[in-house]
């Protein structure tokens, strides 16, 4: 994989900017090193494989998949906590994948972190005055000034400004995510990059903090790239979402469109398996509960990574990793048997540019395993269940049988 | 009322701390019964969990107190001795922690450590021993059981971690079953297996489950019944249907409406329930939840009881002063979701 491969096109943002953060075909392999005097390397970690993702300004970007799915992995290599192995990471359209941290220091005021744990991310020996006055010093700003300014942030994340001289073990834990928002916004920056940074609160907190940083993006106008474990949160603050498994970007989407119509069948699975609050409707849903748990990384299964546990799969699942073909504007899946769309939505798809560049040259068809990219629902002989399946909905009733090497059934 | 399997009343656990007295638990007051899923909601502090590790007889220390009983089958737990206790544990209660990761022996393999609770409470061969817990290990869905029980727990993943304390909860046939935010580590989709392993051990035995969450999606999935905590008080209980659809506590309405829904259009902003829960030791005289709550009125400064407040369901119980028809113009309902209103509606 290098770096000047065909450029994928820029989304132009209407009035044809360039996406504030470009990843293209971005890659990290960590390496297992073994050996006493010698390190030797005996494999990797494929821990982010080959995706393409942009990121418009002003805009949230969600990225979602279990653990181990290589998202947070994803979001340090967007900051900059890590280099790539391959693939590019651009910023405002410059090359920030292989620069020094005195080339990066720029672009470092722009992009922000904040955490999932608010309670090992801040300093518990430090006052909240200094956890956000440390950003400001660094970069220059002095005295009085910088107390007005932390006062003036601390409003703005909705705590007391009178509370600049408390430890962060004295605010519950919303407010110590509330802090380290603050700290993240005390140098103004654009992007904001925001790893489960409500995972680990209670509900009712959640809402607040998702209201909180709507509001910071509606008047500062940032940006952000919002990582969560699952599906519910991200639908209030993304613009799109992307779907990874095992390194791989399996389906990206206008958020709003990813809920009523997921095309990849782990997207499906994701959204199946959440518990709707609702006894009655929760009883009346059809739901697949998905089997086993995701392969090793070190080891990814050949073709579709997610063939050893999805209930579609069919051998070119496991033979010819599917390119990612977009249906309408902007949703792009992963997927050789795309569920929730006609065969006509199939025939017309075409290949992203966003596809990883090891992926097949097979488009998926209406009927399955072909690879002529017409053809009505015509069954094949080993396609005889997908025909239905490309008709959206249809009865998916079949559960998954499939197992992992690893994966329990949860008969 | 001695039919129950599990009588819980007026429960108090409260810890003597440098900073005052935490009550902890504050009157909590549910029953349970055989082959039942009774879920605990709460937020982080609302003594869902010290109520479930007080059953246990896991709370006690120099520095705690208890008031009122819990008695399972008759036996007070709250005055049992270590002896008592020790016995009971495992073998009439047995309970399943949030992270399996620490609550399982890192240095042990699973199967010995499922077998030493077995030999410790029962009188029977090392090898029948493993031969059960290789059974176990089968019944909670985990694959080549008798070469896993051979595993460490750090070669098992959190879902199999998971399962494998299952496995160990359930060696000595317990009647009880508290589950303690089981599957808050896992991902969702390992979560829907561990609910449905729950609820299909809870259909099969007769035990009675109890299952401490967060998560009212979880809850609708799994329990038969609902009891709301909110700073150390039970708040409300009823079955899970009164709960979801005719809530009478604002603090329900409240967590009822910041929960997300898959299957509905995303309101535009989520809606909160403004403020914190409030501090244990410095809790709010009379109702705990009024500085949060929208529809106080004078007479929330005193304690409301938990009381049947509904006609036609006796066993729902909530600590209200509102009147049912006055709660029931003034909670928001729109599209399915009961929210916490804004206090608008005339009184």
């Amino acid at each position: 994989m290098s770096t000047d491969a065909p450029k994928t096109e820029a989304k132009a943002t209407g009035d044809g900017k360039a996406p504030l953060l470009e990843a293209e075909h971005v890659q990290l392999y960590f390496p297992i090193k073994q050996g006493v005097l010698i390190d030797r390397t005996v494999g990797h970690v494929h821990a982010v494989d080959d995706v393409s993702l942009h990121l418009n300004e002003g805009e949230t970007m969600g990225v979602v998949g279990e653990s181990g799915c290589g998202k947070s992995t994803l979001a340090r290599c967007f900051v900059r906590l890590l280099e790539p192995t391959d693939g590019a990471i651009r910023y405002r359209g410059k090359d920030i994948t292989h620069l020094n941290r005195k080339q990066l220091d720029p672009m470092r005021r722009e992009v922000q972190l904040v955490f999932q744990d608010p309670v090992s991310s801040l300093n518990p020996r430090k006052r909240v005055g200094q956890i956000i006055g440390t950003p400001l010093r660094l970069h220059g700003m002095e005295g009085k000034k910088v107390e007005a300014r932390v006062r003036d942030l601390l409003g703005r994340v909705g705590l007391n400004p009178e509370h600049i001289n408390r430890f962060p073990h004295e605010f519950s834990g919303g407010q110590r995510q509330r802090i380290g928002i603050a700290r993240a916004l005390a140098m103004e920056p654009q992007l904001i990059v925001l790893d489960e940074p409500v995972s680990a609160l209670d509900v009712s907190i959640q809402a607040q903090v998702v209201n909180l940083l709507d509001d910071l993006q509606d008047d500062l106008g940032l940006s952000y790239v919002f990582i969560a474990h699952d599906l519910s949160v991200v639908r209030h603050v993304s613009d799109q979402i992307a779907v990874m498994y095992l390194g791989k970007l399996m389906e990206l989407s206008p958020a709003r469109e990813l809920y009523e119509k997921p095309l990849h069948p782990y997207t499906e699975a994701l959204l199946e398996a959440i518990p709707i609050p609702d006894p009655e409707e929760n009883a009346r849903r059809e739901r697949n509960v998905l089997s086993g748990e995701p392969p090793n990384p070190i080891n990814p299964p050949s073709g579709c990574r997610f063939h050893t546990r999805c209930p579609h799969a069919t051998e070119i699942c496991s033979a010819v990793e599917p390119p990612l073909a977009e249906y309408a504007t902007g949703h792009v899946a992963a997927c050789h048997h795309p569920r929730n769309v006609t065969a006509a939505e199939v025939s017309a798809a075409t290949r992203s540019p966003l596809s990883p560049l090891s992926a097949g040259e097979e488009m998926p068809s209406a009927n399955g395993t072909s690879t002529r990219p017409s053809g009505p629902s015509a069954p094949s002989a080993e396609g005889a269940a997908s025909a239905p399946r490309a008709e959206g909905e249809g009865t998916s009733s079949a559960t998954a049988t499939r197992e992992s090497d690893d994966g329990g059934q949860s008969a | 009322m001695a039919d129950h399997l599990l009588e819980v009343d007026e429960l108090q656990v409260s810890f003597v701390t440098e900073d005052g007295v935490v009550r902890a638990v504050d009157g909590v007051t549910f029953n349970l019964d055989r082959g039942e899923v009774v879920a605990i909601v709460g937020e982080s502090g609302s003594g869902k969990s010290v109520t479930a590790m007080t059953l246990m007889g896991l709370t006690r220390g120099p520095n705690a107190r208890f008031g009122g009983s819990a008695r399972l089958d008759g036996t007070e737990l709250v005055t049992a001795t270590e002896d008592q206790l020790q016995k009971i544990r495992g073998e009439e209660i047995a309970m399943i922690f949030q992270d399996p990761i620490s609550s399982l022996s890192p240095v042990h393999r699973i199967g010995d450590q499922i077998v030493e609770q077995i030999r410790t409470h029962e009188k029977v061969s090392k090898a029948a021993a493993l031969d059960r817990a290789v059974q176990l290990m089968e019944r909670v869905g985990i694959p080549r059981a008798a070469e896993r029980a051979k595993a460490y727990p750090h070669e098992f993943s959190g879902g199999m971690r998971q399962r494998a304390m299952i496995a160990m909860a359930l060696s000595l046939s317990p009647s009880v079953l508290i589950a303690d935010e089981p599957t808050t580590a896992l991902d969702v989709t390992i979560q829907a297996q561990i609910l449905e392993e729950v609820r299909q051990l809870s259909r099969e035995s007769d035990s009675g489950v109890i299952f401490v969450t967060h998560d009212l999606g979880v809850v609708a999935d799994i329990a038969d019944r609902v009891v709301v905590m909110y700073s150390g008080r039970v708040v409300e209980q009823g079955t899970l249907s009164e709960i979801f659809y005719d809530p009478q506590h604002p603090y329900t309405w409240g967590l009822l409406g910041s929960v997300t829904r898959m299957d509905r259009e995303p309101p535009h902003r989520l809606p909160a329930i403004p403020g914190t829960p409030p501090s244990l030791v410095n809790a709010p005289s009379g109702c705990h939840f009024r500085p949060r709550c929208p529809h106080k009125f004078d007479k929330c400064g005193e304690v409301p009881p938990l009381e049947s407040h509904l006609p036609d369901a006796a066993d729902h119980l909530d600590r209200c002063w509102l009147d049912v028809a006055e709660k029931r113009k003034r909670r928001e309902v729109e599209d399915g979701r009961i929210g916490l209103g804004t206090g608008t509606v005339a009184a």
